[in-house]
């Protein structure tokens, strides 16, 4: 079972890592693992397992380009992300990473620490509450670099970029 | 592009260009890329991913690489201190010969002072705030570690083409009012993510400089854009590289147009947290701040120093108010040293920091402790942005930033120039 965890609108990525968090500053890397929502939500990273879900509100991961946010996510293993809409650049980098994020509004249908079981292949969440909750499939192209674990062995695999026609 | 019948917006046009064949929004399509700009806050994770996960031995063009160091500049400890001179190793190493070093200021200002970039070309960053390109007519867009380490392996990425919202000024700016406050009321209007997956295109601004464009085109992304383009037009687009195929097109699709009328605009203000929550400066009351903040990619440039010179001139800024001013870039401080502005600045008790990013990440030069008010001419005002969580940023205009300098609380700039 995996913990939804909930969260607001217009939630940014100074949120997610505040600047003074980047691996830029860290004398250790690897310990940007102890602070996704070091500030926004203190109780997360000390208690989320892998496979957890976070539910939020639009526009999700917006602000700064920076990486370490959905990479701080994707190091305390985070399922899954579903918000009704994602900023762009967040949801690059997190499909780069090959972090699932599903287009859909589940904020008035889930609640805060709630178990369920997440599909992500099938797209299908099971609670324990008996609800089956299906999620919009991504397009294919998404699936694909998800599959490959990233963008980056996408491209190590096929030599070219999401429906690139190369001679 | 000859055959094209079908009117296009900026981006569609920029994007047939790059992608060797006409393009839509809504299409995925695969560009090439002109330049590809890095920074020293992501610089070390892209030259890992790109030569430990790609397997990259070096850059696909050393030419069109550009390396800034601009957000911890000076290093503030010895972590960045030993990031940053691996990053000028490794220029060296891959022959790249664009680095802005240490001083010369913030990436998109710099690059547009030194002529890179120019109006056509594709320009993808490691920092969000690569919109910024648009202010010259360039599609620039701001993307993570693994989309630049693939982009300057390649110099290619791929890209859903966007469809355009377009945001059409009428009329004049009043007295006191600035393409800081066109910015923030856009913002006011279409939220943070009502231009998201979109482009935004600027048009009846031909009389601005090609700074005050840079403004716009900085704050498309805080209304989640993925470009902001102005028409390289008016007198300001003068000494730039327009390329034949590249002009405003009757009848190209926007998704949704914005009129502003300029001649009844008031200072706007943007209050904590969120850079969407804007009201007319005059409907927000008595807010008293501890520090005045001039810097950024958005409001950092000579012309922003001079016109908070304009009204700090002769006076001295209330007690108790620290005033930092961290000019965008080597060349606006220059200018402004050279003309007088920066003795005006200085005489009426403001100080000033090296050319770069500065405080706006919340790292150094002026990070604010709890309970502290910063009034901040940049772009975000997110919760914890510059130092501590429990601090309050507002965001406004240059000339509100002097204003409210010289009172102590936020100030429209007509009460302080009439007393």
């Amino acid at each position: 079972m995996a913990r939804v965890w909930m969260f607001g609108n217009d939630v940014n990525t100074d949120q997610i890592i505040p600047g003074r968090y980047a691996p830029y500053m860290l004398k250790n890397e690897h310990d940007l693992r102890k602070y996704p929502f070091v500030e926004a939500r203190p109780d997360f990273a000390p208690n989320v397992e892998p496979g957890d879900l976070i539910v939020a509100g639009p526009n999700f991961g917006c602000g700064s380009s920076r990486e370490y946010a959905p990479l701080a996510l994707k190091m305390v293993g985070i399922g899954a992300i579903v918000a009704p809409l994602f900023a762009r650049i967040f949801f690059r980098n997190a499909l780069n990473l090959g972090i699932p994020c599903f287009t859909a509004d589940l904020t008035q249908t889930l609640r805060d620490g709630e178990q369920v079981a997440l599909n992500v292949e099938q797209g299908v969440i099971l609670t324990e509450r008996g609800m089956r909750i299906e999620l919009p499939a991504p397009p294919s192209f998404m699936r694909e670099i998800w599959s490959a674990g990233g963008i980056v062995p996408y491209y190590r695999a096929y030599g070219r970029f999401p429906g690139e026609q190369r001679a | 592009m000859v055959g094209i019948m079908i009117a296009q917006t900026l981006s569609e046009q920029i994007l047939s260009h790059a992608a060797g064949h006409p393009v839509r929004a809504g299409d995925v399509a695969t560009v090439s890329v002109d330049l590809v700009m890095m920074h020293d806050s992501l610089s070390p994770s892209i030259i890992k991913v790109l030569h430990e996960e790609l397997g990259a031995e070096r850059v696909w063009d050393a030419q069109r690489v550009a390396v800034v160091i601009d957000h911890v500049a000076p290093a503030s400890n010895i972590q960045t201190a030993e990031k940053q001179a691996g990053l000028r190793q490794w220029v060296r190493d891959q022959g790249i010969t664009h680095l802005f070093d240490v001083g010369r200021g913030i990436s998109h200002q710099v690059l547009v002072e030194e002529g890179l970039a120019q109006p056509g070309l594709v320009i993808v960053g490691s920092d969000s705030h690569s919109t910024a390109y648009g202010c010259v007519g360039a599609f620039g867009t701001g993307m993570g570690t693994t989309d630049i380490a693939l982009a300057a392996a390649t110099g290619r990425t791929w890209m859903r083409v966007p469809e355009t919202v377009l945001v059409r000024a009428i009329g004049r700016f009043r007295p006191g009012v600035s393409a800081k406050d066109l910015g923030l009321r856009a913002a006011r209007i279409l939220r943070a993510d009502g231009a998201t997956y979109a482009s935004v295109e600027w048009h009846g601004i031909d009389f601005l400089s090609i700074g005050d464009r840079m403004t716009l085109a900085t704050l498309s992304i805080e209304i989640g854009a993925k470009a902001g383009l102005i028409p390289p037009i008016g007198p300001a687009a003068s000494g730039l590289r327009i390329p034949d195929w590249l002009a405003v097109q009757a009848g190209a699709d926007y998704v949704r147009t914005v009129d502003i009328d300029l001649s009844h605009l008031e200072p706007q203000v943007s209050a904590p947290h969120y850079v969407d929550n804007v009201v007319d400066l005059t409907e927000l009351g008595r807010v008293a701040v501890d520090v005045v903040y001039l810097g950024t990619c958005t409001n950092g440039r000579y012309e922003d120093m001079a016109a908070a010179a304009r009204i700090l001139k002769g006076r001295k800024i209330a007690s108790g108010v620290r005033m930092l001013v961290v000019p965008a870039s080597s060349e606006g401080l220059r200018q402004a040293a050279e003309d007088g502005t920066l003795r005006t600045l200085l005489a009426a008790g403001a100080t000033i920091g090296t050319p770069g990013c500065g405080a706006c990440i919340g790292r150094h030069m002026g990070v604010l402790a709890p309970d502290e008010v910063c009034l901040f001419t940049g772009n975000r005002n997110f919760r914890g942005r510059m130092g501590s969580p429990q601090a309050n940023i507002y965001l406004a205009s240059p000339e509100v930033a002097a204003a409210t300098a010289l009172t102590g609380y936020i100030t429209h700039p007509q009460d302080v120039l009439e007393r």
